[in-house]
C-alpha cells in the first residue's frame, strides 16, 4: 500500500495542485488586502462635508445619514423652493447626497415638510412632524467686528427675517465703550438652522452663519477640567 | 421600402432596447403635459406615477452593510426590483435599463468604426472582485462605498445639474471603453452588473435554441454578443439555452441570426437548476 502510494503519479500531482491552490488563494487575498487599503484611502481622501453644507430637515446624524441615504434625490425633487441639490463629484459633500447652502437659498421651513415625506429610506427621519423641531444646524454670529449691530447701528435684519419670530434670534442689550448695543443673540434650543438669517445678512460676507451643530456649539464636559477626552470624537 | 423594413427588422431588439432605455431616462427627466413627471428620484430609488416605489437592491445591500435598516417604502421597492430580476434574469437591468449601457455601446460602435485595435485584456471576473471590494469597503467605511463613484446615478444627476467634474468622469469612462479595453466597463469592471448577474442567475428569460439543425453555424451571434462566453455552449450544441448569469438578454444575437435558430423564451417548465439539457 505504501509502495502503491509512492509509485502513483497521482500523489506527485497532488502536491503541486495543492501548492497552486495555496498560491492562488494567497494571491487573491493579497490583492483583496491591497485593494481595500487603496479603496479606503480613496474613500477617505474624498472631502469631508464642508461647514457650509447643510442637510435637509430631519436628517439623521451625519454618520448615520451617510449610510441611510441612497442618493435618490426624491427629497430634492419634492422641495417646492428648489433649495436642495444632490452633491456632484466636485461638491464638498459625499457624492450624491442632498444638501443646501444657506447663503444661496435657505430652507423655507414648509409646515408639511415635503422632503421628509418623500424620503423612502428614513435618512430624513419621518418622526419629524413639526418643522420647528428641525435641527439642520445652528446660527452663530461669527463676526463681532463687521456686524452692524456691534458697530452701534440697529440693522437687526437677521432678527427680523427669522421664521421662529422673536424666539430663535432676539436682541439682547450689552454695554461697552460705545454705549448700549443691541446684539442679535441666538437661542440654541429654538434655532432650526434654516439659514434665513445668513441669507439676508446685509454684509458682503455674512456675519451670522449657520454651522452644523457640532461645529457651532460647545459642549460642557463631564470632568472637572471641563473637557471630556475628545480624541477621535469628531468623525 | 421593404428593404428599410427589413433593416429595421434586423435591428428589432436593438431598437426596442434603445426605446426602453430612452423612455426610462426621459421618465425621470421630462414633465409631460397632463401626467407630469412619470418617475421621481433616480435609479437608486424612485417613485413611479406617485405610487410605485422601486429601489435598487445593490444600493439597499450597501445601506444594510453600512449599518442601516431601510425604512418601509425603500424595502418594498427593493423586494419588487429584486423579485423581478430574480424571476426574469438579472442583467436585463444592464441592457434594458442602465443608461451607461448607451454610453458604452456608443464607445463600442465608434471603436468598430474607427477600427481601434488596442485592447488591454482583463479577466471578466474582475467585476466580481470590484463587487466584493465595494461591499467590504462599505462595511469598513460605514458609507455606501460604490455610490461615491457609481456612474449610473452620476449620469442621471449630470442630466439634471450638469457639472464639469461629473461630465469628465463619464467622458473618461467612454474613452476607457473606446481606447483601452473592448467592452471594458460593462463587460469587465462594473460591480452593478456583477451583482445583478448573481441575483438573476436563474432568471427564466433565456436565449434558447429552437431546434437542433437549423443553425447554419455562421457564428454571427457570437461576434456581436457583448458576453460571448455565454453563447458558446449553445453554438457548440452543448446546451440548448443560455444559462449563464452574465447574459444581458440584449438580443443582439437574435438580431444577427438569419437562420432563426435561436429565440428569446420565457421557460418555466424545465430545470430550475440551470443545468443545460443536452440535445444532439
Amino acid at each position: 500500500m505504501a509502495e502503491d502510494r509512492n509509485n502513483k503519479p497521482a500523489s506527485t500531482i497532488e502536491e503541486p495542485e495543492r501548492r497552486r491552490m495555496f498560491k492562488k488563494v494567497s494571491r487573491r487575498l493579497g490583492a483583496a488586502v491591497v485593494g481595500s487599503i487603496i479603496g479606503s484611502a480613496l474613500l477617505r481622501s474624498r472631502p469631508a462635508p464642508a461647514a457650509s453644507v447643510l442637510r435637509p430637515p430631519g436628517a439623521l446624524p451625519e454618520k448615520d445619514f451617510q449610510s441611510a441615504c441612497v442618493r435618490c434625490g426624491l427629497c430634492v425633487e419634492d422641495c417646492p423652493f428648489d433649495i436642495l441639490k444632490l452633491a456632484s463629484w466636485a461638491d464638498p459633500a459625499p457624492m450624491g447626497t442632498p444638501f443646501f447652502t444657506a447663503r444661496e437659498e435657505p430652507c423655507r421651513m414648509c409646515y408639511d415638510i415635503p422632503c421628509v415625506a418623500a424620503c423612502p429610506t428614513g435618512a430624513l427621519d419621518p418622526l419629524l412632524t413639526d418643522i420647528r423641531k428641525a435641527d439642520m444646524g445652528l446660527a452663530v454670529l461669527v463676526d463681532h467686528e463687521t456686524c452692524l449691530n456691534y458697530k452701534g447701528m440697529t440693522c437687526s435684519i437677521c432678527v427680523r427675517v427669522c421664521p421662529i419670530r422673536g424666539e430663535a434670534i432676539s436682541l439682547k442689550p450689552i454695554q461697552n465703550e460705545l454705549g448700549v448695543l443691541q446684539i442679535p443673540t441666538v437661542d440654541s434650543t429654538k434655532c432650526t438652522g434654516c439659514g434665513t438669517c445668513e441669507k439676508h445678512c446685509v454684509l458682503a460676507e455674512a456675519a451670522i452663519r449657520v454651522l452644523p451643530r457640532e461645529l457651532g456649539q460647545g459642549l460642557s464636559g463631564a470632568n472637572p477640567a471641563g473637557r471630556t477626552p475628545v480624541w477621535g470624537m469628531k468623525g | 421600402m421593404s428593404a428599410s423594413l427589413a433593416a429595421l427588422y434586423r435591428r428589432r431588439w436593438l431598437l426596442s432596447r434603445r426605446m426602453v432605455q430612452i423612455f426610462i431616462v426621459l421618465a425621470f427627466l421630462v414633465d409631460w403635459p397632463e401626467i407630469g413627471r412619470i418617475a421621481n428620484g433616480n435609479l437608486s430609488s424612485s417613485l413611479w406615477l406617485g405610487v410605485l416605489p422601486l429601489t435598487d437592491p445593490f444600493i439597499a445591500l450597501q445601506s444594510l452593510l453600512s449599518g442601516t435598516m431601510l425604512a418601509k417604502t425603500a424595502l418594498i421597492g427593493t423586494v419588487l426590483i429584486a423579485a423581478f430580476y430574480f424571476i426574469f434574469g438579472g442583467r436585463i437591468y444592464c441592457s434594458w435599463v442602465c443608461p451607461i449601457n448607451m454610453v458604452t455601446d456608443l464607445a463600442y460602435w465608434l471603436r468598430q468604426k474607427l477600427n481601434v485595435k488596442g485592447n488591454m485584456t482583463m479577466p471578466r471576473e474582475l467585476r466580481m472582485a470590484v463587487l466584493g471590494m465595494s461591499l467590504v469597503l462599505t462595511v469598513l467605511s460605514g458609507t455606501l462605498a460604490w455610490e461615491n463613484f457609481n456612474p449610473i446615478t452620476l449620469f442621471q444627476r449630470e442630466l439634471m445639474w450638469s457639472s464639469l467634474a461629473g461630465g469628465l468622469v463619464l467622458l473618461s469612462l467612454f474613452l476607457f471603453d473606446l481606447l483601452i479595453t473592448r467592452r471594458g466597463w460593462c463587460g469587465h469592471l462594473c460591480p452593478v452588473g456583477a451583482f445583478y448577474s448573481v441575483l438573476g442567475r436563474y432568471g427564466r428569460v433565456r436565449v434558447t435554441a429552437k431546434q437542433s439543425g437549423s443553425c447554419a453555424g455562421c457564428g454571427a451571434c457570437i461576434k456581436v454578443c457583448p458576453e460571448p462566453h455565454v453563447l458558446a455552449p449553445v453554438v457548440s450544441l452543448k446546451a440548448n439555452a443560455v444559462t449563464h448569469g452574465d447574459c444581458t438578454r440584449c438580443g443582439a444575437c437574435l438580431d444577427q441570426c438569419s437562420s432563426g435558430a435561436i429565440a428569446m423564451k420565457f421557460d418555466l417548465g424545465k430545470s430550475f437548476h440551470g443545468i443545460p439539457i443536452v440535445s444532439k
